[in-house]
């Protein structure tokens, strides 16, 4: 039991980063980005090709491990980046002002778009991280057992990313300059401008910062399945998004909330019930909360029309 | 004495309804100007018009000789033209502190970078803002707010707190639309008060206002808008006692 809830906070962790990105663009632009989870997919490419060519050029086993992974992240936080400020330039501004229903319709096509591209120029089999490699070896094999718990480094250095992750962003959004304008921009968009916010800026860093996060979630969820796959973010954003809409869609905390839920729910369902129903778990409870909190466990509470 | 900001034949149209019709007018710099005229007059649009928010159809708007009347908002508020609204917009969650540390923005520089990292100039930066917004927060008479959620603020505090965040913008120009609704005589006094703070810290001011009694009190120059047109400008005193001004305001004379 201890050892399942282990396992989805592991998994929550995942979801509630990748939720953050889907929160962040919707309290900001009141719009569900919905290639976000390609995006994490990008990430978890370029992170695992990056990863596959310092094992094969030998430079894993003279780096060591944890240099490479870092290597990893970076490479792939910075694709994802420029995937995602693209995608904002290219898809959704100049749908600015063009009602909510057509960013949707385009971010579902640049969702579409983004995994047939990877599919079709990085074939679909999916593609492994090279867990044979010695460095690998050495470094993430073990573990620590207390009791019925037993801990992966993998899954100590997810939990551990995650959870900085979190923080970091938390302190950026609420200390810094660049924070303090999205807060303001996700309040009242025009009366940002007027104070001299940029708010075309402010966008453009938030899609940055969000698709950044999801490409280091993206590496960590190929660290725990050992391979990336091009379909990979369909489902995982789903999730993700679910996890933002839990926990009240366009609240930070709350995407961190939500996905942990998320995670251990599963877990729960997959612990108690059946495995193979994990999905309907992670719907059902979305279910469950809409029909009893339409805004979210953490949402706003919106003056209802009688 | 210099023109600040000078509107040349400004009109906004909505469909077939001209709300502002071929305004011209200067506000000198250091004077305090109202702009007054009966509901509908088309007083918000126009001050929406320099602020950027809703362009003018056709005019020129010139700050300083510089044409600003097609710019973007954010780019107007660098210029140095702060304004606040009738209906107050707060960032309502964020602290009277944060709301005013927002709109340093457009006086920082911290890119986003400085940020992730948290640089040290960043970090300066940061503190910097703080340290104004306290400041401002006193300046306006709110000190003891400066941790409380914008919303929560009583009514008149949150127009003081919209008075305080403009300000921070470091404006050479500050718009204030009816600063005074809704505000007991006692606090439109201490709003007279404040306004005149403002001016003597070489902030030229226009204001929209209804309460004649903050007008005349404070105004330098008045303009005076019905249906749209300016139809009277110059000093209280002038404008008092002009009878298009009497007319729009009592209606005409019926001799029957």
């Amino acid at each position: 039991m201890i050892q399942t809830l282990w396992d989805g906070f592991v998994q929550g962790a995942l979801y509630a980063v990748v939720a953050l990105g889907y929160t962040m663009v919707y309290g900001i632009l009141m719009l569900i980005n919905f290639a976000h989870g390609e995006v994490m997919m990008l990430g978890a490419y370029a992170g695992v090709v990056t990863l596959a060519g310092l094992a094969g050029s030998g430079a894993m086993a003279s780096l060591g491990l944890p240099l490479c992974l870092c290597g990893a992240v970076l490479a792939s936080m910075g694709v994802a980046a420029c995937y995602g400020f693209v995608v904002e330039r290219v898809a959704y501004r100049p749908l600015r002002g063009a009602g909510s229903l057509s960013p949707l319709i385009s971010a579902i096509g640049v969702s579409i778009v983004l995994q047939n591209f990877v599919m079709l120029t990085q074939g679909n089999a999916p593609i492994y991280v090279p867990g044979a490699d010695k460095a690998w070896q050495d470094a993430l094999t073990g573990g620590w057992t207390a009791g019925p718990l037993s801990v992966q480094p993998t899954d100590a250095l997810i939990v551990a990313v995650c959870v900085l992750l979190m923080a970091g962003l938390w302190l950026f959004v609420q200390k810094t300059r660049i924070g303090t304008a999205m807060r303001a921009t996700s309040q009242d968009r025009v009366m940002a401008r007027l104070v001299g916010i940029d708010v075309d800026r402010v966008i453009s860093a938030t899609f940055v910062i969000g698709s950044a996060l999801a490409a280091v979630a993206g590496v960590l969820t190929s660290l725990l399945t050992m391979q990336a796959k091009f379909d990979m973010g369909f489902l995982l954003g789903m999730k993700a998004f679910v996890a933002a809409v839990l926990g009240g869609i366009g609240n930070i905390p709350g995407a961190m909330l939500g996905g942990l839920l998320l995670g251990l729910v599963e877990a729960a369902g997959i612990y108690g019930l059946r495995a193979d129903y994990k999905d309907v778990y992670a719907f059902g409870l979305l279910l469950v909360v809409l029909i009893a909190r339409p805004r979210g466990l953490l949402g706003e509470r919106v003056a209802e029309k009688v | 004495m210099t023109a600040l900001l000078e509107a040349r034949g400004v009109t906004k149209r909505f469909g077939g309804l001209a709300a502002v019709s071929d305004v011209s007018c200067t506000v000198a710099e250091g004077s305090v100007t109202a702009v007054i005229g009966p509901n509908g007059a088309g007083k918000t649009t126009f001050f929406n018009c320099i602020s950027g928010v809703a362009p003018p159809t056709s005019g020129e708007i010139l700050f300083r000789g510089v044409p600003i009347a097609r710019r973007a908002p954010h780019k107007i508020a660098r210029l140095g033209i702060a304004r606040t609204f009738q209906n107050i917009r707060l960032f309502r969650s964020m602290d009277a502190t944060e709301n005013v540390v927002a709109a340093r923005h457009c006086r920082t520089g911290a890119g986003i970078l400085d940020c992730l990292f948290r640089t040290r100039s960043e970090r300066a930066e940061e503190r910097n803002s703080r340290d104004i917004a306290a400041e401002l927060l006193e300046f306006t008479g709110i000190g003891r707010w400066a941790a409380s959620p914008a919303g929560s603020l009583p009514y008149g505090d949150q127009r003081r707190l919209e008075i305080a965040r403009a300000l921070a913008t470091e404006p050479d120009l500050l718009l204030l639309d009816e600063p005074a609704a809704g505000m007991n005589p006692k606090e439109s006094l201490d709003l007279v008060e404040l306004i005149r703070k403002i001016a003597a810290r070489g902030i030229t001011v226009v204001l929209i206002e209804h309460h004649m009694k903050v007008v005349m009190g404070i105004s330098t120059h008045i303009v005076v808008l019905d249906h749209g047109e300016k139809i009277a400008e110059g000093p209280p005193d002038a404008v008092r006692n002009d009878p298009r001004v009497i007319e729009a305001y009592l209606g005409k004379e019926d001799v029957s």
